[in-house]
């Protein structure tokens, strides 16, 4: 419906290249988008699985989950540290219904039973982060979140007969369905792409629908929100459920594609790089998660080689993600989508000038 | 002259008499709980326990030493939380790179201890140490951002990214323990009776000397920090750029200045704390992370920017570790966070805290 009136009272005369058709003009506006799409499609062609699973499954569950974060920071004006932990519930949650190599524990459930009960366990579990912190305002979101965030990082680690402490779960396996073994590279490659896609639009949908537009009136100005009539509590918390079920599906991707999870998987430092990736790749857009994740997993990736090509201390990665995200907030707040934005403001002009 | 005088203490003294006698009278339910449980845990730690309650509740000796530990504990959260609260309440940004102020300062001090062999000396060496780092902050970074607060926030944790990761890259990853001073080393006995022998003889709890010290220290720096906040001028500047920053820089008071100086102090309160950690404990990778979050989970329980609340808060969540530690072992952590969640339900400003 809001995709509609964005684009319905379009003007009659429009000068230039921009007259044409509905469909060419909705085409043009959204063309680095569209390419971008066509080609993760046609991706598993020419990459090899070590490119879809580690480099870019990995990139877009990761993105997947720091779009939850995007969503409640970016349109909600709420940095929530608990995404990650959402995810992990999830996760978790699968290694315990469904199936692991620990019958001692797993409930061996089938995944279609397993998948949407940990969803919904996880989407509870972020209601509730989201309930505890929606009361307070502002930058004690960050810190309430991620006392949230250690609390069941502790859990997780001092607990053995649930998630088995120390060591976590291993060998969870994507389940076979429509006579597909969703384990192989390409199909799961597929799995991820659908799930981070729909995300995507549902974040872009939900951004301009009256809930999205009711909840950016909250992040600018709560207390004329609550004058007008808005529950301002309630679409906040609402924002939170609606993060976690995104969360919550990319955290059951990730320990499908990893494979395993462990207290380390949730840990401290787990949850602080998801932000980063969210603030690096900018929280105005929904694409700006996913920009940051690319640029995290290829660092985290390539950086230990190149570090050590330039002849510096391979071990000293984590400096230059702290330096690379210290840099961005200083000069760029709006992260590589500002960087983005600043650049083709700047070809515009130059193009404009040139041209006429 | 002196009878007025007199008589304004007496009339001071009985207004506040009142107050607790009028406290009571509205709640008498809440004051005589409070009166029993009181009289309870006295009774608790000070009686030998007859028979059916250590086959309850173990042996009397776990049980106080936990309770000593506890508060020992809570001696040395008060010390980080207490930078940390006074840090959030006047410049309204989380500090999230407290901790590695903390590790930093146990390293230092460490460094100090063997280079100069006092350790009183190191505390100095610690406290000045990250003073300095703390100025440098506030001067180079945090004032160009100012009115900022989630960039500051993000910008501390960059800046904890960073600290922590060169931190390994100087000391490594292993556990540094700093040496206790042979004056304050061993254990003192204490009139507390844990057990009596066959013989009728009581047996009494031994504590390390150097804990009891310490926890000493941050008492006598908690009551110096309430006295500074409500006894001097910079004290009452601070209170008031607390309460309302803008009505204070507008009343020509040099707000930037404050600021340096209460990041100043916070930060080598925390430098200091990390050679009480590393004495008590040890300082290693990790630690940082550790103490940042027991600060974020005392002063939310305690209430943000109030410095009773830290204690209050430290009290709690310290003692809550090491009771949980004896009672409950696979829920020790989470006994903490626990309590901050049933606060942050009850209570979202904390215990202590102001809307």
């Amino acid at each position: 419906m809001a995709l509609v009136q964005t684009t319905g009272p379009a003007p009659l005369a429009i000068p230039g290249e921009e007259r044409g058709g509905l469909l060419s003009r909705w085409v043009s506006r959204h063309s680095p988008i569209l390419i971008l799409g066509v080609l993760l499609i046609i991706l598993p062609a020419v990459a090899n699985s070590f490119i879809l699973d580690q480099i870019v499954g990995w990139a877009l569950i990761l993105g997947m989950i720091a779009l939850s974060l995007m969503f409640l920071a970016g349109y909600g004006g709420m940095v929530s540290l608990a995404q990650m932990t959402v995810a992990g519930v999830a996760g978790y949650m699968m290694a315990v219904l469904g199936t692991s190599s620990l019958p001692a524990i797993s409930l061996f459930w089938p995944w279609w039973v397993a998948a949407p009960l940990a969803i919904a366990i996880a989407v509870a579990f972020g209601t509730f982060a989201g309930a505890l912190s929606a009361r307070t305002e502002g930058i004690y979101t960050i810190m309430i979140t991620l006392a949230l965030a250690a609390a069941f990082f502790y859990l997780t680690l001092q607990n053995w007969p649930i998630f088995n402490g120390f060591n976590g779960f291993t060998t969870i396996p994507p389940p076979k369905f429509f006579g597909i073994n969703w384990k192989d590279p390409i199909p799961l490659y597929y799995m991820i792409l659908f799930f981070a896609a729909l995300s995507y639009v549902a974040v872009l949908y939900v951004s301009r629908a009256p809930f999205g537009l009711a909840l950016q009136g909250v992040r600018d100005n709560p207390r004329r929100m609550e004058a007008i009539g808005y529950n301002v509590t309630a679409h906040r918390i609402a924002a939170y459920a609606f993060a976690a079920l995104i969360a919550a599906v990319g955290g059951i991707l990730l320990v499908w594609q990893n494979n395993q999870i462990s207290p380390f998987s949730v840990g401290i430092d787990v949850v602080i790089n998801l932000l980063v990736i969210a603030i690096v790749g900018g929280i105005s857009h929904p694409i700006g998660p996913f920009i940051g994740a690319i640029i995290y997993v290829i660092l985290r990736t390539f950086a230990l080689d190149a570090l050590v090509a330039v002849g510096l201390d391979g071990r000293r990665f984590q400096t230059l993600i702290g330096l690379g995200f210290l840099i961005i907030v200083l000069f760029s707040p709006d992260g590589v989508i500002g960087l983005w934005r600043r650049f083709t403001a700047r070809m515009r002009a130059a193009g404009g000038s040139n041209g006429r | 002259m002196t009878t007025a005088f007199s008589d304004e203490g007496r009339l001071d003294g009985a207004r506040r008499g009142d107050a607790l006698a009028r406290w009571i009278g509205h709640h008498p339910v809440a004051a005589l709980v409070i009166a029993v449980v009181v009289i309870f845990a006295l009774w608790l730690v000070l009686a030998p326990w007859p028979a059916g309650f250590e086959t309850l509740f173990g042996k009397k000796r776990l049980f106080v030493n936990a309770l000593f530990n506890g508060v020992t504990l809570g001696g040395l959260y008060f010390l980080v939380a207490s930078g940390f609260t006074l840090i959030f309440g006047l410049m309204r940004y989380v500090n999230l790179a407290h901790g590695s102020l903390y590790l930093f300062g146990g390293y230092m001090g460490y460094e100090a201890g063997q280079w100069t062999g006092s350790w009183l000396f190191s505390y100095v060496v610690a406290f000045i140490c990250c003073a300095i780092v703390g100025v440098a902050m506030q001067v180079l970074i945090f004032r160009r951002m100012e009115g900022q607060d989630l960039r500051q926030t993000l910008v501390t944790l960059g800046l904890s990214i960073v600290f922590s990761d060169l931190m390994v890259w100087v000391w490594g990853g292993n556990a540094i323990q700093i040496d206790t001073p042979d004056y304050l080393a061993g254990p003192v006995p204490t009139p507390i009776v844990v057990a009596v022998r066959s013989s009728g003889e009581a047996v009494f709890l031994q504590y390390p000397l150097v804990r009891l010290a310490i926890l000493a220290a941050a008492i006598a720096i908690g009551v110096g920090m309430w006295l500074a906040l409500n006894r001097t001028r910079i004290g009452m500047m601070i209170r008031a750029g607390v309460d309302d920053r803008d009505m204070l820089s507008v009343l020509g008071y040099r707000v930037q200045l404050l600021f340096v100086i209460v990041f100043a102090f916070g930060a080598g309160l925390a430098g200091m704390a990390g050679i009480v950690g590393g004495t008590f404990q040890s300082i290693s990778l990790g630690e940082d992370s550790n103490f940042l979050l027991a600060s974020l989970v005392v002063v939310i329980v305690g209430g943000m920017g109030s410095i009773p609340g830290a204690a209050l808060g430290a009290l709690i969540i310290g003692l809550s570790e090491q009771i949980g530690a004896v009672y409950f072992q696979n829920y020790a952590t989470v006994l903490a966070f626990l309590i901050m969640v049933i606060v942050l339900a009850i209570r979202p400003q904390g215990l202590l805290g102001k809307r």
